[in-house]
């Protein structure tokens, strides 16, 4: 028989089956009203335009945005891979002890470091 | 084995108990919680596999619909009380008080025209709403509803629940993208820069939590919470709750669909019942946000004279009704605020509040009831000098209330023309 640790995580596959199968009954049923013709399905080409508020859409349907994002996506990179290592270290941190507090000390001082610099070149500010 | 849960254990059981797991399935006596049927089960030995599969699917199958039919209850909830905020009534008509209102919305969406527009990618298209939806279930994987009935106890509960939600922003970014909408897109870059923003400081808040419980899984946190966590860390209740207001995007923080900027965001384009799992998912989220709240900071399931589960209730109640109250009282921020106040206010924020548990625990290992209380104490100085210290940092210089400043054409009467 298979131990606890995979007998838990089967228990998590279920769920997820059950998970992915509910929402996507949910629109097959709908999908279904349409075929049997309950519900309506009458296309055309201006109800499969765009809404851009009456007018129709002008240049490239994929637009550029504000490079600006990438600056936050660059933070939490660097920001989310701390909390991967703070997660273990939070854990045992009573057999650890002081060491372990003034190792991540260290660790988080120097990220606060890049912090304090992405706040002072005002990356953090939206222009 | 899976100990603590009962329900599954007594299905489990009452369909494989034999020699080999007479450990797992000893009748216990008829007051204990726990199973006490027969002895061996109605399968033979090697079937242990399918009393497995069916016992799982069973709890599953009641823990989805709890959930769902909650989700149900609390859309009509939601209406109600934010129509009593705003002095209107709500939906009334059908049933008593309007309760059958979700299942009216329900057909509503059911009978509805789905239409795809003619530039949207079809396949991410219909992806993003089943996206959406799955992370809301799993993270009730984890969640102890009540003693001894949860679905799987993970050892790495919260991570768990981190790892699942960060999903939305994908699923967020999936149908901005697939809508080929300028809106949309809009939303979905929105979206994922403040979910990312906001995953930081929520992140960081639960490591308090986890310093003080020394363990990963839920449900050994509600078992060593002897004074409920939100005593002992309310600087990190405080980010949490207000860092997943951010990531489930309610309003003061719903620039994601924002209606008066870009019109509905993400799902401008979605219509029919694919637009409605999208709001299912949408709905879910303040019942799992109140769910883990309540694991993490309120005790859980653990309450003197009310069976647990009905305090489980109880807590994720008031959370979803102070998110509630949160939705209907605050405007919405601007962009550079909202940036602004995740990696400015709340990371340090959050910093601190670790920094200064894991000198407490480092201080007191193992503290007795007087060491903890002496802890809350510190814990709410320190939350309270360094809330009131960052917003004199960010710019808010006092508490006090603006005035309105009364405009300049105030007093000037003068004829239009």
């Amino acid at each position: 028989m298979l131990d606890d640790y995979f007998r838990q995580y089967g228990l998590i596959v279920i769920l997820s089956v059950i998970a992915v199968i509910i929402p996507t009954s949910m629109i097959a049923v709908s999908w279904f009203l349409s075929v049997i013709k309950i519900r309506p399905t009458n296309p055309n080409p201006v109800k499969l335009s765009i809404y851009e508020c009456g007018m129709e859409t002008i240049g490239p349907r994929w637009n550029q945005f504000n490079f600006r994002y990438y600056y936050f996506a660059l933070l939490f990179v660097l920001f989310d891979v701390e909390t991967v290592f703070l997660y273990p270290w939070a854990v045992h941190f009573r057999k650890l002890g002081l060491f372990a507090l003034i190792e991540m000390g260290v660790f988080i001082g120097i990220l606060v470091v890049g912090w304090v610099y992405a706040w002072r070149k005002k990356a953090l500010e939206w222009r | 084995m899976l100990e603590g849960n009962a329900i599954f254990r007594n299905i489990y059981c009452l369909l494989a108990g034999n020699e080999g797991n007479a450990a797992y399935c000893t009748p216990l006596a008829p007051g204990q919680y726990g199973y006490a049927g027969v002895k061996f089960g109605l399968l033979p030995h090697g079937w242990e596999w399918v009393a497995y599969f069916v016992a799982g699917f069973i709890i599953v199958f009641m823990v989805v619909n709890a959930i769902m039919l909650s989700t149900a209850l609390y859309t009509w909830f939601e209406r109600r009380a934010i129509g009593r905020f705003q002095a209107r009534i709500g939906p009334n008509r059908w049933g008593p008080f309007g309760l059958l209102q979700p299942i009216a919305d329900l057909l509503k969406m059911l009978l509805k025209e789905d239409t795809v527009p003619k530039d949207a990618d079809r396949w991410v298209f219909n992806i993003a709403p089943i996206v959406m939806f799955v992370p809301m279930l799993l993270i009730f994987a984890v969640i102890p509803f009540g003693k001894s009935s949860y679905i799987a106890n993970l050892n790495i509960g919260i991570l768990f629940i981190i790892s699942v939600t960060t999903v939305s922003a994908l699923a967020i970014f999936m149908a901005g993208w697939a809508s080929a909408n300028k809106y949309a897109m809009f939303g979905a870059v929105r979206g994922v820069a403040q979910l990312v923003s906001y995953e930081v400081p929520m992140v960081l808040s639960i490591v308090g939590v986890i310093l003080l419980s020394g363990s990963l899984s839920t449900i050994s946190i509600v078992e060593s919470q002897r004074l409920p966590f939100l005593l002992l860390q309310p600087l990190g209740f405080l980010i949490f709750l207000l860092a997943a207001s951010a990531e489930m995007n309610r309003t003061p923080f719903d620039l994601i669909e924002a209606d008066s900027e870009i019109v509905a965001g993400y799902h401008i384009e979605y219509s029919g019942m694919k637009w409605g799992v999208l709001q299912a998912a949408e709905f879910a989220a303040p019942l799992a946000t109140g769910a883990i709240m309540a694991t993490l900071f309120l005790q859980g399931w653990r309450g003197t004279f009310l069976p647990s589960h009905l305090w489980f209730l109880l807590k994720v109640f008031s959370i979803v009704f102070l998110l509630l109250w949160i939705r209907a009282t605050l405007p919405r921020f601007r962009v550079d605020q909202i940036m602004g106040f995740a990696w400015k206010g709340l990371f340090p924020l959050a910093l601190i509040n670790l920094f200064v548990t894991a000198i407490e625990v480092l201080i007191w290992p193992l503290p007795n009831t007087g060491q903890l209380w002496l802890m809350v104490g510190i814990n709410w100085i320190v939350a309270v000098v360094s809330i009131v210290a960052f917003a004199n940092i960010l710019g808010q210089r006092s508490f006090r209330r603006l005035r309105p400043r009364t405009s300049p054409l105030a007093g000037v009467t003068s004829e239009v023309g």
